[in-house]
């Protein structure tokens, strides 16, 4: 059975349109879209490998930027709702750069324990953006700060402004 | 010739110990030094060992300013590390290895027992290797306590095809560390663990999930990886970080995670041993519960199944945290008196006042009062004091904790963790910190508290997975326990 008659004239009207307007990912900026398909290169052979991506492109760019979703999207053959969530899910992807050195302090029971709160209250004046982390592994020596990854123990208020220095 | 231990451990690195490597290194140039393991004696880190004709002599908190006098003789140390009680006394199993040898030296690990229970389970079918896990008592050291050979029965049964061997190494739990420890310390032991696990179960790919919490663990696994490769035998295995979510430690969250997705809870039925990561048969365990698994294969089921009480057999790695004066590991087989690991071992809290409060089990494990220290380290005991053991960790506070604000501390953490999926967790969280303000600011105190208790007995009764369904725990075992914490606080 042919089509009914009336879709007929819409057909190469909507070909056509599709094959005008461009592709979102084809729209961002080199800038950011030559990283993020750098990044799916690398990872090509993983299983399940939009993890690993993001952190390739978190690692590169410093944060992952709303603009890598289409690109992704496109690479992987997923909607970039799809793309969107995943991204947002994790805190440890940033919709944008953080300035400076990573800060992040545990706020878990085990550093509590010896005054992690305090410290958590008075770290944003000595190094601007502060984050908390639920656990650093270091609880027998806490409060734990992890800066930029490397972990501190015995942390204090004072120690950190050293460090930070 | 001399020879000086530094640890290479991150805890150790915390407090300093690069800069004591250094200091050795530029001292004299002639030493030999090695950036071993830790101990585990985690407060006497950076804890130095000198090799000595009597055995590795330790010196504890040491500091860069410390070492001329190490090295001239005249600074005062801690005897011979292995004959220190702390240390003597425990019953090292899992951690027999860890802090003596350089966790990436391949001949450190064979020369110290390494590979004995892989080359043993190959001479063995897979049957037999299965049954030498089930009838060891070996329990999973995750959190549930499932038994490991049950869990490789089943995927062992699966008929053959794609299978994976999955690693859980999130340890999200605060207070818990003894994974981190294994993956830095003596990574070597978990793919030896994970060998003989795929062996068994005919699973040709591995997975190591670890939480991104973790870099010096995630490099030293990396390359323990590339340095195990002629053990493999074809069995590929892979590293895979986390992002920064302590759902993903939930083993069907982790799966999601693997798969590339959002760490949404799966429903279950279906079990990860028939339809796991991708839909294929997965045995998913703990790093601890993999890493234990090659010492039942040296030495037989019996002589693991020998220690512990009751249904809780072998040892337990206890990690000592928080407001302790001796925080660190302290192996041993269960049964143990919470008392003895706290006073004994910890010796009591960090600021020398007296111990109120310890959480026992992580996030969603309770909060046990100093009236329940002879309580056993054993999974059932702890269940009957609608307690539990967990993974292990300890969490030792002093007289000043607030036990209300821990409470609500339970429920902000719930809310921040959550994965969303439920909504007696997604929602009970921001109600239970918002009913706790409430109670604590002395609003119709007594009714709020009727509506907490409600609140936690929706969660307990309708999650789907134990983050809201145990996050009640910590919350219930405040109020029993100390409930005059949650009288109104004075404006
Ligand atoms: C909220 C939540 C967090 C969990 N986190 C961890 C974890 O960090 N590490 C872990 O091994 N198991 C964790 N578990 C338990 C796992 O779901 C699973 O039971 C375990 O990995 C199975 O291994 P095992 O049998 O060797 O213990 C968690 C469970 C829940 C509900
Ligand atoms: S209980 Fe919480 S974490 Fe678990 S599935 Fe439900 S919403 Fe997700
Ligand atoms: S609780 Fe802070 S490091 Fe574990």
């Amino acid at each position: 059975m042919s089509e009914p008659p009336t879709s007929e004239p819409d057909r190469p009207r909507r070909k056509r349109r599709e094959a005008a307007a461009p592709s979102p990912a084809s729209l961002v900026d080199p800038a950011i879209a030559a990283p993020v398909r750098a990044a799916v290169a690398a990872c090509r052979e993983q299983r399940g490998n939009l993890i690993p991506i993001l952190h390739e492109i978190q690692r590169t760019l410093g944060h992952v930027p709303e603009d890598a979703v289409p690109v992704l999207a496109e690479e992987l053959n997923l909607s970039r709702a799809e793309v969107h969530g995943v991204i947002t899910f994790y805190h440890d992807f940033k919709p944008s750069p953080v300035l400076g050195p990573k800060v992040q302090v545990c706020r878990a029971e085990a550093c509590q324990a010896v005054g992690a709160e305090e410290l958590f209250a008075a770290a944003p004046g000595l190094c601007g953006t502060v984050e908390q982390v639920f656990c650093l592994g270091n609880c027998a020596l806490g409060p734990s700060v992890a800066i930029d990854g490397r972990v501190y123990g015995r942390m204090t208020a004072s120690r950190l402004r050293e460090v930070l220095a | 010739m001399t020879t000086v231990y530094v640890p290479r451990d991150s805890a150790a690195r915390s407090v300093g110990a690069d800069e004591v490597a250094a200091a050795f290194a530029e001292a004299d140039p002639s030493l030999t030094i090695v950036r071993n393991g830790s101990r585990g004696m985690l407060w006497l880190e950076p804890l130095v060992e000198i090799s000595s004709s009597e055995g590795r002599i330790g010196y504890g908190s040491v500091t860069p300013a410390d070492v001329p006098g190490i090295l001239a003789g005249t600074a005062e140390s801690i005897g011979v590390v292995d004959e220190h009680p702390w240390l003597a006394s425990q019953q090292r199993v899992t951690f027999a290895r860890m802090g003596r040898t350089d966790p990436l030296s391949v001949d450190d690990y064979l020369a110290n027992g390494g590979m004995a229970g892989l080359r043993r389970a190959r001479t063995m079918t897979r049957a037999e290797v299965v049954a030498e896990v089930t009838e060891s008592g070996l329990r999973g050291r995750g959190g549930a306590g499932f038994p490991a050979g049950i869990k490789w029965k089943t995927v062992m049964d699966c008929p053959d095809g794609l299978k994976f061997v999955c690693c859980n190494a999130d340890e999200g739990d605060s207070g818990t560390y003894a994974d981190r420890m294994v993956l830095e310390g003596d990574p070597f032991m978990l793919i030896e663990g994970m060998a003989i696990a795929a062996y068994a179960v005919g699973a040709t790919e591995g997975y190591i999930y670890i939480r991104s919490e973790y870099p010096d663990g995630i490099a030293t696994m990396r390359e323990a990886i590339k340095r195990a490769e002629p053990w493999l035998d074809g069995f590929n295995l892979e590293t895979r970080v986390g992002a920064g979510a302590y759902i993903c430690g939930e083993e069907t969250s982790m799966l999601e995670s693997l798969e590339g997705k959002r760490g949404m809870v799966r429903a279950k039925p279906p079990i990860p041993a028939f339809e796991g990561l991708f839909g294929k048969p997965t045995v998913i365990n703990n790093v601890l519960t993999l890493a234990t698994v090659p010492t039942i294969l040296a030495g037989g089921a019996d002589a693991y199944q020998s220690l512990g009480v009751e249904r809780s057999r072998g040892t337990q790695v206890f990690q000592l945290g928080g407001n302790v004066a001796r925080g660190g590991i302290v192996e041993t087989a269960f049964g143990i008196t919470l008392g003895e690991l706290v006073e004994g071992y910890g010796g009591g809290t960090r600021t020398g006042r007296p111990v109120r409060a310890v959480q026992v089990g992580g996030p969603l494990g309770a909060y046990v009062p100093t009236s329940q220290f002879d309580l056993p380290m054993d999974y059932e005991a702890f269940a009957k004091a609608n307690a539990m053991v967990g993974h292990g960790g300890i969490v030792v506070f002093d007289e000043s904790v607030d036990m209300a604000a821990q409470a609500r501390f339970a429920f902000e953490f719930c809310a921040a963790e959550s994965c969303g999926k439920c909504t007696p967790c997604r929602v009970g969280a921001v109600r239970g910190v918002e009913v706790i303000d409430r109670i604590r600011t002395g609003v119709d105190r007594d009714e709020n508290l009727a509506v907490l208790e409600d609140l936690c007995e929706l969660m307990t009764d309708g999650s789907l997975c134990a983050m809201g369904g145990l996050t009640p725990m910590p919350v219930r075992s405040a109020i029993n326990h100390f409930s005059e914490d949650f009288e109104a606080r004075q404006p």
